[in-house]
């Protein structure tokens, strides 16, 4: 009963990020676009207006409706088979956000368990591990990703492999130093004296106090998890047409780029506008969680 | 100091190691047999297989072979391209000088805009400068820069036609180019205007693959800036009257210019990611394009090759940039 009302006068730590969060305006409007950018994402088959790969022959190459040809039935124009560009984008979002999380969810837990086991094992094991994490952060990520996907043949699933792969080190350095940071601590000590085992030392005592910089690392690699995803796509390493994945999108229409304008403009925003919300999160999770890196 | 440097070259070892190891095994986990995708449509008897197994020492145990590679690796042979049949070693230096040109071009245009960026904005900290510089950077940041160099395409070569799409020099000019610089090889050629065009056609890929060093080098800057303009010693030197200009280019720069020279040294990797998407849309005959045209070729030998040599490029690059830290800052060396 005690300890009930004691924590009822702490503020709750949700409270405590909220406050500082919300402090970062652009990190709450970037919450919202992310939010929208959900919504979309979810519900894309109620909201956009035609099937994403459906060719309306006898509209090619559209322009958007406020310019002269243009039509409200197809609000941002079509591409050069006749496709909407609004519903492929609305659809894409699903793409990007189910990239985004999965390659966050297997990089990161991949991460944190060898980074976890790193901190925690005899220094030998530690040194091959961190060797290995160095040698993959050796190769430019894009280039690495590339030929992972060349290797397992191109599309969206080997894609999100190869990409959570190339992520992975990063998850694994950084729960590695907050553990040695951690365990030098006195809860740790503590826990050790009155008998807990190893697993139970990784997991329940250490690992939550180290989760404020994997978070953060989190919301950051889940843009460049979008970012990458697409350059893959564009590279032709990606999602394979028809999928309307954003960066597929733009690499159909390279060829359009000086007599349609639309076609290249819109999948492009689309991707900077997420990765800039995604980005400008990741700036107010950090100045909320990690009080080292406030901003004064 | 030695010390420093010796422990620094023992964690080198391992690592050149470990991507010798991951370029070899590339070709051996890859689906389909690397003679047949080199036989090409036209298939091969059995008996020439097999001559090729023995001629590639396919047919060796894999313990042999790794050992036959690594010392072909440090010898410089990295083996023969499928497509051009030349070395793979000669290819890769005969493009780096285009890749190599166009990444410092980037680099100080980066340098140039960010720089002076990142110490006003440090300056007029909460000003409306500050606040759109910061919002731009971020948008540089998060910019997917495939598309960045579709939109510039179509603003300055589409719409205004001031710029070309693709290649390093016009078609018109044609000269020797001993160093591979196109700068440097326009400039000794006899021919007017080859300066010029070369020029002319390093504009867009600079400032597609400098977008990204130049946000993260005026952010950098700008948080440098700011954690030291609040020391005590610059509250000296504004007490002593010295003149803005003073204090802030040469008092405050010097120190916040340590984590700056990090962040461009760590930015290699980045720009050489960069440099497969850049090159690949602007048609730029550089390693990043070589890469990415072999990767669909199928030519295994260069992608090992060039996967090999990039990777320990980036790794001497980081290991220069440890070197030079500890050389600035000594209480780096002694931990």
């Amino acid at each position: 009963m005690n300890t009930v009302a004691q924590a009822a006068e702490r503020p709750g730590r949700f409270q405590e990020f909220w406050y500082y969060f919300q402090e970062n305006r652009g990190a709450v409007f970037g919450l919202w676009i992310f939010g929208l950018f959900v919504v979309v994402a979810l519900l894309a088959d109620w909201i956009a207006p035609y099937d994403p790969t459906v060719q309306y022959r006898e509209h090619l190459l559209q322009p958007p409706f406020w310019q002269a040809g243009g039509s409200l039935a197809f609000p941002l124009g079509t591409d050069a088979v006749g496709r909407d560009m609004l519903s492929r984008i609305l659809y894409g979002a699903r793409y990007s956000f189910y990239v985004g999380i999965v390659v966050v969810m297997v990089s990161a837990a991949g991460g944190i368990v060898v980074g976890l086991l790193s901190g925690f094992a005899p220094k030998w094991l530690d040194t091959i591990l961190m060797r290995v994490m160095d040698i993959i952060l050796a190769f430019p990520s894009l280039l690495l990703a590339l030929v992972l996907v060349a290797i397992l043949g191109p599309s969206l699933t080997n894609a999100m492999i190869a990409i959570a792969i190339v992520l992975q080190p990063h998850y694994v350095r950084l729960t590695r130093s907050s553990v040695l940071a951690e365990c030098s601590k006195d809860y740790v000590t503590a826990a050790k004296v009155t008998g807990a085992k190893l697993p139970r030392l990784m997991f329940i005592t250490v690992l939550p106090n180290c989760l404020s910089p994997i978070i953060v690392q989190a919301a950051l690699s889940f843009s460049t998890a979008i970012l990458d995803a697409a350059a893959l796509g564009f590279l032709g390493m990606g999602a394979q047409p028809p999928t309307p994945e954003w960066g597929t999108m733009l690499a159909e229409a390279r060829e359009f780029i000086l007599r349609a304008w639309w076609v290249v403009t819109f999948p492009g925003l689309a991707i900077l506008i997420t990765v800039l919300a995604i980005n400008l999160m990741g700036d107010g999770l950090r100045d909320a969680l990690d009080p080292k890196l406030r901003r004064s | 100091m030695l010390r420093y440097l010796l422990s620094k070259l023992l964690t080198f070892l391992p690592t050149f190691f470990g991507v010798t190891l991951i370029s070899f095994s590339f070709i051996r986990v890859l689906p389909g047999d690397p003679i047949i995708v080199m036989a090409g449509e036209r298939g091969l008897s059995d008996e020439r297989y097999q001559e090729l197994l023995k001629q590639f020492g396919f047919d060796r145990p894999l313990m042999e072979q790794y050992f036959d590679y690594l010392s072909g690796v440090l010898q410089g042979d990295l083996g023969q391209s499928f497509v051009t049949k030349r070395p793979v070693w000669d290819e890769f230096f005969a493009l780096f000088p285009a890749t190599l040109e166009l990444s410092l071009c980037a680099m100080i245009f980066a340098l140039l805009l960010g720089l002076p960026a990142g110490i006003i904005a440090a300056v007029n900290r909460g000003k409306l400068f500050d606040r759109v510089l910061m919002s731009s950077a971020l948008i540089g940041y998060s910019m997917p820069i495939f598309w960045w160099a579709l939109l510039l395409i179509i603003l300055m070569s589409g719409w205004l036609g001031l710029t070309p799409v693709s290649g390093r020099i016009s078609l018109l000019y044609f000269f020797d180019d001993p160093t591979g610089f196109m700068i440097w090889d326009a400039l000794q050629s006899e021919e007017s205007g080859a300066l010029g065009s070369a020029l002319h056609h390093l504009i867009l890929p600079t400032i597609v693959l400098g977008t990204i060093p130049l946000a993260v080098i005026a952010r950098q800057t700008r948080s440098a800036m700011l954690e030291v303009l609040s020391e005590d010693y610059i509250r000296t030197a504004k007490a002593k009257g010295l003149a803005p200009f003073r204090i802030n280019g040469i008092h405050a720069l010097r120190n916040a210019m340590i984590p700056v020279i990090t962040v461009i040294g760590l930015s290699v990797g980045t720009l050489l990611a960069g440099a497969i998407l850049t090159e690949t849309i602007f048609s730029w005959p550089g390693i990043g394009k070589w890469m990415v045209d072999s990767i669909f070729r199928r030519d295994y030998p260069v992608v090992q090759g060039g996967l090999l040599l990039i990777a320990v490029m980036v790794i001497i690059v980081n290991l220069s940039v440890d070197v030079l830290y500890g050389l600035i800052n000594p209480k780096i060396r002694k931990r």
